[in-house]
């Protein structure tokens, strides 16, 4: 039987003489295989000493001889000191209290160090102001040791010695001819550094000090000089909040200096029926809207009108032209703020003099008690209007010298271009930094400086609250802090330490300078009287302006900073450029967030392909003569329609590993320091591949993930409406899981000794991700480069997991699963299902859980392993033995939590995977009480089982009981706004017995019946409306 | 130095078997003759200090002071700060009474500073040189006190001409013991090829008579050969190679179990630090040293400003003579004093100026106890806690010349031990409940380490 049917694999093949094909059909390999290029080569074969037999003599000899050799162990050299500090015991941590200041980050911190060397950063809880280290803080050890330093002085890219360096600078100095020197600095807040400087001005005439942010405050800042004669930021006590207005502040982000999230949680936890309410207008998703009651996507100029109308409403006077449905919206929360009283407040992060002079007014008439301008923020200190004039004159040839000292301008001023060329024509181009960066490279001297952990200095938080800076290890490098050079060059002898006890002696209190650099900070002495200041703002005649000022045609782009990356100081910091953003869930870029309406309208897509990992379109933005070319996009749930953001401080290229030269530079387009722009944008060819670790984006109306109830029915109902404990059928009757009939396992007995567990309150976590990094430091987790976090091989031990509502709440979310009936239809559950898994496209609600190892139970990991890696302790954790393991990954398979992380490669001391755990300066970084890991063994949360045997240890050895606030996980005790709480729940007395009988609390997935040993507190929004 | 350093390795056991098997008789032979030499060698030197002991006594009962009275008072009051005949914190005292005048002598010893207060230029000028550090005053010494120990400290030092003969004779015993080896192989092999030539030639020699006799060597009638038999026994054949089966993973699975496994591992250090003596000899407390075993997870080798609290003061070890002596056979004082000044060299302490140089040079040591990265060990869990000598898991410290590591340090020894030992809970708080509800538990009154829990896993494994 013949067939007519002709079978084709490609279109070329229906052609009748297509050379092609008849090409292909005689090969089999479409490429040639280049055996020919050595065998052919009949000379290089001849002249080949190596014969077959040799060759399998030396692979016989190789394997006889490697066999042989790995019977011997290595002889292993320990080379003990030979004057011991008196302090240092080998195995046995100290700790020292400074200050980072870096001049965007500013936190007092507690630094953990081994052997001299720091591993660790930890939260300064004597600190009153800035105390709670955020993800950066954490991650700024790694810093310390990052490859990429200058290592020495340099001139003309030539090392050289501080006395050569010093005796150019002097001569250089002295021949400038009355050109004017400029020291651009980044923000010190250090009222050392800013006697030391007019010291220098006094000896060096015609000097002048520009303070330049990378991301500037500088409207609000110049706001607060223009109504309290000072230029500082109002401080704000969120926690005395309650009721707080936002109009696109992202306070629990970075917003003027950031720190913010400790205080504003407090408020958030309901106590006695009573939570802070919570209400954004914002264009971007932000952390503070993802954690609102309410939030209002609005665009940049929207919210100027917003302001502005509320103002009108709180002091009285103007209308406004808002559509009827935001009026109202405005009109109900500023009901609120009244009713708050002293407890209200409104913030807002536009980036105008008049909107700033408003909020000032506002948050005034309102006599907020959470506003403190007396104790004011010195944090941020740059000045817009300054760095602009000098790029002026430094290109009109007045300026003769340039001293730099933690900025990149040449990176990230808008108008670099023109800076750079400037900086080429001056005399003498002098910078202080830590790396080869951008401005680095441009100048002609270069000085190396220590990392904060190698420094002294001081830091003026708050007017009245100081911190201290003192090094934790001897200087790595040939390094020499700015305030040194300084000190030399104007011909002072003393140390730069000497000098800070010196000017501080009359700031201290009663215990002195021991005592203060023991706790790393101090309250003033003389928290002198605010004097009265008559301000000449017109604010009545602000708010005008700012209703009017704004009107937009295109798209307004609102620039922020990222969780992760902030200004973009460490963007060579593996562990930051790994952990994924709280909202996007994408490390290792950034990208530019479009509302869903304009994507469809510049037909943008994002996909996810097969293996799951998301694409994205690439657009080009363009702002008058600007472009930023191919900038990947992340269609954000949530962003106000015609509205995109993308974030600052990536894009960097000078001193930064290869890896991590990542994402767009965005800062040509912060034109005047302005971070709201209009742009256009254009679609560009290609599909960006983005390594984003949160494939699943909604919540399904599970509810037995996430807990979300409101406070009028928390307050009003009982337990099981709101917190329901899941029930199995047993002889035909409801029976709670949590019941031990239910169980198919035998109990352990746990009352004896200690019993671990940890509670997360959803309503506390802001999602800022510092316990993500905390728990990378702590734990040697391994950082596994972009390429693998897309194909879902991320190693993070703790992920804080984000959801979006489907519909415009989650509560509508669980109506609509719950309404469905039958397949199809309008209430069919196949429709249904599928729609639920998109989020919301006008306006969704958020909710971040962190999610590590459950340590439950009754584990189903453990029953499955098959060589008894894991297993259970007494004490409550689900221990792993990584010499045990074999890798069978069945245990990955079974877990219903997903917190199980495999080890596909060797991450340390492996070329394909270059980060810190590959190079020996990096790998100091590691905590030497934790092992890490090799290839094909699995790991996961231990519940830090070397912190809690630490701790039993320490007590053991006192004799004594441990106290409760002594058993602490690097999550716990990195989460400033206190939603991970870890304790014993034997002992009756501490805190985390009390939370777990709280009503809100419930375990992760109960109906499984784990029994975990980590519980969650139920969100509580305040929905309640006036 | 002697070589000591047992690591398991095929290569090396192999050809430490054919060694033993070539030299082992010879070997003993030339131990005992060098031992014979050392032996005379420091029994001419005792003499010859002995004489000098009583030569030095005759000289000083012409100096009106009893040296064997100064000896005593000597060690008990002088002998802090002072040597006999090398600076220590305070000058040689041999030639003191050339240097100054007697009266002068018992005015210092008395109360230096009331001279250098005076302003006595001699007074004066020494406490210069002593960096400003006046001498205590000793006023309960009487003049005859001072007398004695100065004539104590006046005998003429021992002439140190027997020590570099003794050197002498040891090296010469040591190459000459390894060269008669080589010879006596030599011989001896020489000697077995002449028997077997001689063997040879003998039968030979007796089939060729016997053929010329004529006589017919009886050959006994070919039987089947035994291992032809045994082949053809099917059931031997079985048995014999399941025995041989068994023997061989019985070998197999020992060998496999020591991989990794140190236990006596001795290597040798870059200074020769003798626990006998330290521990042993002179009772140091283990923790003395190895402080940090009181507080961390790692006993820690002691930084050399440890060795030096005593070193600064202790140069050398006493000879021989003393009846105190750390010297033994194998290792003569020169030998420790060299060690000692590896001490000093590594530390920058120059002991004839009495300071440190600032030149450190960190000494490697050559780590023992090497355990596994992924096991966590605390010292002070161990020592402090439960009270654990450290000879039980290190063994007779005090007895070891060379340190070597005593215990297997393998995972059942650790259980075992945990398994055995009760947990000490008598007057420790963190104990109290615990303990009392859990021997309820267990219906027990001693409550054993294992049923506290410590042999989870993740107790030692994170």
């Amino acid at each position: 039987m013949s067939s007519n049917k002709k079978y084709w694999k490609s279109v070329e093949e229906l052609k009748n003489d297509s050379p092609i094909v008849e090409t292909l059909q005689q090969k089999e390999f479409a490429e040639e295989i280049p055996t020919d290029e050595f065998l052919g080569n009949k000379e290089s074969l001849e002249s080949s000493q190596t014969s077959r037999r040799d060759f399998l003599k030396f692979v016989g000899f190789s394997t006889a001889a490697a066999s042989l050799a790995a019977c011997e162990g290595p002889v292993v050299k320990s080379i003990p000191y030979v004057v011991q500090p008196e302090r240092i015991v080998p195995g046995v941590a100290n700790y020292y209290a400074t200050t980072i200041a870096d001049g965007f980050d500013f936190s007092s911190v507690l630094v953990k160090t081994r052997e001299g060397r720091p591993i660790k950063i930890e939260n300064n809880k004597l600190g009153k102001v800035n105390s709670g280290a955020n993800a950066r803080v954490h991650a700024s050890v790694l810093s310390l040791y990052d490859n990429q330093r200058v290592k020495r002085p340099m001139i003309k890219g030539e090392s050289v010695s501080w006395e050569k360096f010093d005796r150019e600078i002097s001569s250089r100095l002295n021949a400038l001819g009355g050109k004017e020197i400029v020291l651009l600095t980044q923000t010190f807040a250090s009222p050392s550094t800013d006697k030391l400087i007019e010291e220098f001005s006094a000896k060096y005439s015609n000097v002048k000090h520009v303070v330049y942010d990378a991301v500037s405050e500088d409207a609000a800042l110049s706001a607060f000089e223009a109504k309290y004669g000072m230029r500082a930021l109002p401080n704000y006590d969120f926690s005395k909040a309650e009721t707080i207005v936002s109009v696109g502040a992202d306070f629990l982000g970075d917003w003027q200096g950031g720190g913010y999230d400790g205080g504003y949680a407090k408020g958030r936890i309901p106590k006695n029926g009573k939570m802070s309410r919570h209400i954004q207008f914002e264009s971007n998703m932000t952390l503070s809207g993802a954690n609102a009651d309410k939030r209002v996507p609005v665009t940049p100029s929207k919210q100027k009108e917003i302001l502005s109308a509320i103002y009108g409403y709180v002091v009285g006077g103007g209308s406004n032209n808002l559509s009827p449905e935001l009026d109202d919206i405005v009109v109900k929360a500023v009901e609120q703020l009244r009713r708050a009283r002293r407890g209200a407040v409104v913030v807002s992060g536009i980036d105008d003099v008049d909107a700033q002079l408003v909020v000032l007014a506002i948050n005034e008439a309102l006599s907020s008690e959470v506003m403190n301008v007396q104790d004011a923020r010195m944090i941020r200190q740059g000045n817009a209007d300054d760095v602009n004039q000098f790029v002026q004159r430094l290109n009109a040839g007045s300026v003769g010298a340039v001293i730099m000292a933690g900025v990149n301008p040449s990176y990230s001023l808008p108008n670099a271009d023109q800076f750079n060329k400037g900086l080429a024509e001056v005399d003498l181009a002098v910078d202080f930094t830590m790396k080869a960066d951008e401005t680095a490279t441009n100048c002609e001297f270069v000085a190396a400086t220590p990392h904060y952990l190698e420094s002294w200095g001081d830091v003026q938080l708050t007017k009245n609250h100081f911190s201290l800076m003192q090094p934790t290890i001897k200087p790595l490098f040939d390094t020499r802090q700015f305030q040194d050079a300084l000190l030399k060059w104007t011909g002072n002898d003393i140390s730069y330490y000497e000098y800070i006890k010196n000017n501080t002696k009359a700031n201290l209190g009663i215990g002195g300078w021991n005592d203060a650099l023991h706790d790393g900070v101090f309250v003033a002495n003389d928290t002198n009287v605010q004097s009265t200041f008559a301000t000449t703002a017109n604010i009545a005649s602000s708010a005008r302006k700012l209703a009017q000022s704004s009107k937009s045609n295109g798209l307004e782009l609102s620039l922020y900073t990222k969780t992760a990356l902030g200004d973009g100081q460490q963007a060579n910091n593996p562990w930051l450029q790994e952990m994924p953003d709280p909202i996007t869930r994408a490390s290792w870029d950034n990208y530019i967030t479009v509302s869903k309406a304009d994507a469809e309208r510049l037909e943008l897509m994002n996909e996810n392909v097969a293996n799951g990992a998301l694409n994205g379109s690439y657009v080009n933005v363009k702002l008058g003569d600007t472009v930023v070319k191919n900038v990947p996009v992340i269609i954000q749930p949530g962003q106000a329609k015609g509205s995109v953001g993308l974030s600052l401080g990536y894009g960097r290229k000078e001193a930064i590993q290869k890896e991590m030269q990542v994402g767009v530079n965005a800062y040509p387009l912060y034109k005047g320091f302005n971070k709201v722009q209009e742009v256009s944008l254009e679609k560009a060819a290609g599909v960006h591949e983005f390594a984003c670790v949160q494939l699943h984006n909604t919540l399904m109306g599970r509810g037995d993930v996430v807990k979300e109830t409101t406070l009028e029915i928390f307050n009003t109902k009982d337990k099981h409406v709101w917190n329901h404990t899941p029930e199995v059928s047993l002889n035909h009757e409801a029976t709670p899981v949590t019941s031990p009939e239910v169980d198919i396992w035998d109990e352990f007995d746990r009352e004896i000794g200690h019993h671990f567990n940890l509670s997360i309150d959803l309503n506390a976590c802001t999602g800022c991700g510092a316990c993500v990094i905390a728990c990378h430091s702590e734990n040697n987790v391994p950082v596994v480069g972009k390429s693998e976090v897309r194909r879902s091989r991320d190693m993070h031990w703790l992920r804080v997991d984000r959801y979006y509502s489907s519909e415009e709440t989650f509560a509508e979310d669980n109506e609509k699963k719950d309404n469905f009936s039958g397949l199809w239809g309008e209430d069919g559950s196949l429709g249904g299902f599928s729609e639920l898994e998109e989020a919301s496209t006008e306006n969704v609600q958020v909710v971040f859980q962190p999610v590590m190892c459950q340590h439950c139970n009754h584990a189903p990991c453990e029953t499955v392993c098959p060589v008894a890696a894991t297993s259970h302790g007494r004490q409550g954790q689900n221990h792993m033995a990584y010499n045990r393991c074999v890798g069978t990954r069945y245990c990955a398979n079974n877990c219903p939590y997903k917190v199980r992380r495999f080890n596909w490669f060797l991450y340390n001391k492996n070329d394909e995977f270059d980060y810190h755990m590959n190079n020996d300066l990096g790998r100091m970084v590691l905590n030497p009480d934790v092992t890490v890991r090799s290839r094909g063994v699995m790991e996961k949360c231990s519940m830090c089982i070397q912190m809690t045997q630490k701790a039993i240890l320490d007590a053991k050895r006192e004799g004594r009981e441990v106290k409760d606030d002594e058993f602490q996980t690097a999550c716990s005790s990195a989460c400033s706004s206190g939603a991970i709480v870890f304790g014993d729940i034997n002992d009756k007395e501490s805190e985390v017995n009390e939370l777990k009988k709280s009503d809100r609390m419930y375990h992760l997935l109960e109906h499984v019946g784990t029994k975990p040993n980590v519980f969650y507190h139920t969100k509580v929004r305040n929905t309640s409306e006036v | 130095m002697k070589k000591v350093s047992i690591r398991h390795s095929i290569s090396r056991i192999l050809l430490f078997a054919v060694v033993l098997l070539l030299s082992f008789s010879h070997n003993a032979i030339a131990q005992e003759e060098t031992a014979a030499k050392q032996a005379d060698a420091e029994k001419t030197s005792e003499a010859k200090a002995e004489a000098s002991e009583a030569s030095s006594g005759d000289a000083a009962a012409s100096m009106e002071g009893d040296p064997a009275k100064g000896k005593e008072l000597f060690n008990s009051l002088c002998a802090a700060c002072h040597k006999r005949y090398k600076r220590s914190t305070g000058p040689a005292l041999n030639g003191v009474t050339g240097r100054h005048e007697k009266q002068w002598l018992y005015q210092w010893i008395k109360n230096s500073s009331e001279m250098i207060a005076a302003g006595d230029p001699e007074a004066v000028a020494i406490y210069e040189e002593y960096n400003q550090t006046a001498m205590t005053a000793f006023p309960q010494l009487s003049n005859a006190d001072i007398d004695n120990i100065l004539a104590y400290v006046e005998q003429p030092k021992p002439e140190p001409t027997t020590p570099v003969a003794q050197a002498g004779a040891q090296a010469g015993g040591g190459s000459g013991g390894g060269l008669s080896t080589e010879v006596v192989l030599a011989v001896l092999a020489f000697v077995l090829l002449l028997l077997i030539v001689v063997l040879v030639l003998v039968n030979k020699t007796l089939n060729r008579f016997a053929e010329a006799n004529g006589i017919e060597v009886v050959k006994t009638p070919a039987r089947k050969p035994i291992w032809k038999a045994f082949v053809e026994n099917q059931f031997l054949v079985l048995v014999s190679s399941i025995f041989l089966l068994l023997v061989s993973a019985y070998f197999a699975y020992g060998y496999l179990m020591q991989v990794g496994v140190d236990q006596g591992y001795q290597p040798v250090q870059p200074i020769h630090f003798s626990h006998r003596i330290h521990a042993g000899d002179n009772q140091i407390e283990c923790k003395y040293c190895h402080s940090s075993a009181r507080v961390s997870k790692t006993s820690g080798i002691p930084s050399l400003n440890v060795c030096m609290n005593c070193h600064k003061s202790i140069g050398e070890v006493a000879d021989a003579s003393n009846k105190n002596t750390s010297v033994t056979e194998e290792y003569s004082k020169e030998f420790y004093d060299g060690e000692i000044a590896k001490l000093y060299d590594a530390v920058g302490w120059d002991p004839s100026t009495q300071s440190y140089n600032g030149e450190e040079k960190p000494v490697k040591w050559v780590r023992i106890h090497n355990l596994p990265d992924f096991a966590y060990f605390n010292h002070s869990q161990h020592v402090s806690v439960a009270g654990i000598a450290c000879q039980k898991c290190h063994g007779p410290v005090e007895e070891m010349e060379v340190m070597k590591q005593f215990a297997p340090l393998t995972m059942g020894w650790c259980i075992n031990c945990h398994r055995e030992t009760n947990v000490k809970v008598e007057g420790n708080k963190y104990y109290e409940k615990i303990h009392e509800e859990l021997s309820k538990k267990y219906g027990v009154e001693q409550l054993t380490a294992a049923q506290m829990g410590a042999l989870e896993c993740g107790k030692c494994h994170y």
